[in-house]
């Protein structure tokens, strides 16, 4: 059951995570840098994808500890 | 109605090829001395390996049949990144890589894709619409393709367990296709749900042959590709969260990119009569999906797979509801 929970919990993060994708990245862009305005853009959209990416990975492991803790005991170090 | 009868033509096909195939191959193998003990067995059990092959042509050949009705780049594109993943899996199939060859091997599989144009650069997400994400989304290709390579790769653990979630979740990507309104794609998707259904006929417990890496790669980078040409990135990674899951829960425990086989093994045998899987106390081994199933209590092997296959039946059930909230292409 809490597998279930889980990843119910994942898919939450993705719609949730989804919808910030759209209202952070979508709107980056960068002027005034001429012919680079487009590669200035795409780096910060991927800074951004990258930021959240982690955050995803971090809330999950964060949700994953919490759901998990009792079921599995294993070395972190 | 001509089209409708292609698809099922390319289907029966696909079925047919591996169905076929499959026996035979194995029966090739064996003569050969190409077998690997089954890991979850007290006896000493020899099984033939790898059945990539066998999966690989039945995608070419249901693939072709498509194609020859209705070119299209987008199935090229999914054929030619299939067939080169196939080619990355039996190189480690015949002499074990480093963890690190499969992802690096797996981005050059996604150049084709990317070669050809057979995508689109922006990223739709339920509810609130589309990113255009121009150049970001080029690395985004080449991410699907390594991530569903090797999450297919780590969820083959079990006899049958591979080929069971493969084919549900070809199936319901290709439900998830059609409710999108992308038919063409649905079509170049349902023969990886035809090919998985017949392999898993000869990997279902007891198994007579494994997939090997490529089976796995061949399987998985087709899903990935499939899913970036189809534009439904985000509905094919809910899909297949189990396996997703499992990736996860095995990097976030080892902390490192490492070949499965190569750590210490997260379930072990009990002593009854009738052998039931149960989680190790090893604290050194890794943490995954089976591991997480067992820690209730000792399972036989078809039960664990009966279990990942109801968690692939209710991720499928997501990746619907997550198609209907992404709603159709116009």
């Amino acid at each position: 059951m809490k597998i279930y929970l889980f990843l119910a919990a994942m898919w939450g993060l993705i719609i949730m995570g989804g919808g910030i994708a759209v209202l952070v990245l979508g709107p980056i862009s960068v002027s005034g840098l001429g012919e680079y305005d487009r590669v200035a853009g795409s780096a910060l959209q991927a800074a951004a994808a990258l930021l959240l990416v982690v955050l995803w990975i971090f809330i999950l492991a964060r949700v994953k500890n919490y759901v998990f803790r009792s079921d599995v005991r294993w070395d972190k170090t | 109605m001509t089209e409708l009868l292609h698809v099922i033509l390319s289907c029966a096909t696909a079925f047919g090829v591996v169905y076929a195939a499959t026996p035979l191959l194995a029966r090739f193998l064996e003569s050969r001395g190409m077998t690997v003990p089954d890991g979850h067995k007290r006896k000493k059990i020899m099984v033939a390996m790898p059945g990539g092959p066998a999966l690989i042509a039945g995608v070419i050949a249901s693939e072709l049949v498509l194609y020859m009705f209705a070119p299209s780049v987008m199935i090229l594109s999914v054929l030619i990144t299939t067939v080169a993943a196939f080619a990355i899996g039996l190189a480690d199939d015949r002499r074990s890589m480093s963890g690190w060859f499969k992802p690096v091997a797996l981005a050059a599989a996604a150049v084709p894709i990317l070669l050809l144009g057979a995508y689109d650069t922006d990223l739709a997400f339920p509810i609130f619409g589309d990113v255009h994400i121009p150049v970001l989304y080029v690395g985004l290709v080449i991410f699907m393709i390594i991530i569903t390579g090797n999450t297919a790769n780590s969820i083959d653990v079990l006899n049958g367990v591979l080929s069971g979630f493969m084919g549900i979740a070809g199936l319901v990507l290709a439900v998830c296709l059609v409710i999108v309104n992308n038919y063409e794609v649905a079509a170049a998707a349902l023969p990886l749900a035809a090919v998985s259904f017949a392999y898993y006929k000869y990997h279902r417990l007891q198994s007579r042959i494994f997939p090997g890496d490529s089976g796995a790669l061949t399987l998985g980078a087709m899903y990935g590709a499939l899913a970036i040409v189809g534009g439904v990135e985000v509905i094919a990674a809910v899909i297949i969260l189990p396996a997703i899951l499992n990736s996860f829960l095995f990097l976030s425990s080892t902390r490192r990119i490492v070949e499965f086989r190569k750590t210490p093994v997260p379930v072990v045998m009990t002593d009854e009569e009738d052998v039931r899987l149960r989680s190790t106390n090893d604290r050194l081994a890794p943490v995954t999906l089976v591991r997480l199933i067992l820690a209730a209590g000792p399972l036989s092997e078809s039960q664990v797979a009966r279990r990942i296959f109801c968690l692939g039946l209710f991720s499928g059930a997501l990746g619907i509801i997550t198609a209907a909230m992404t709603g159709a292409n116009p």
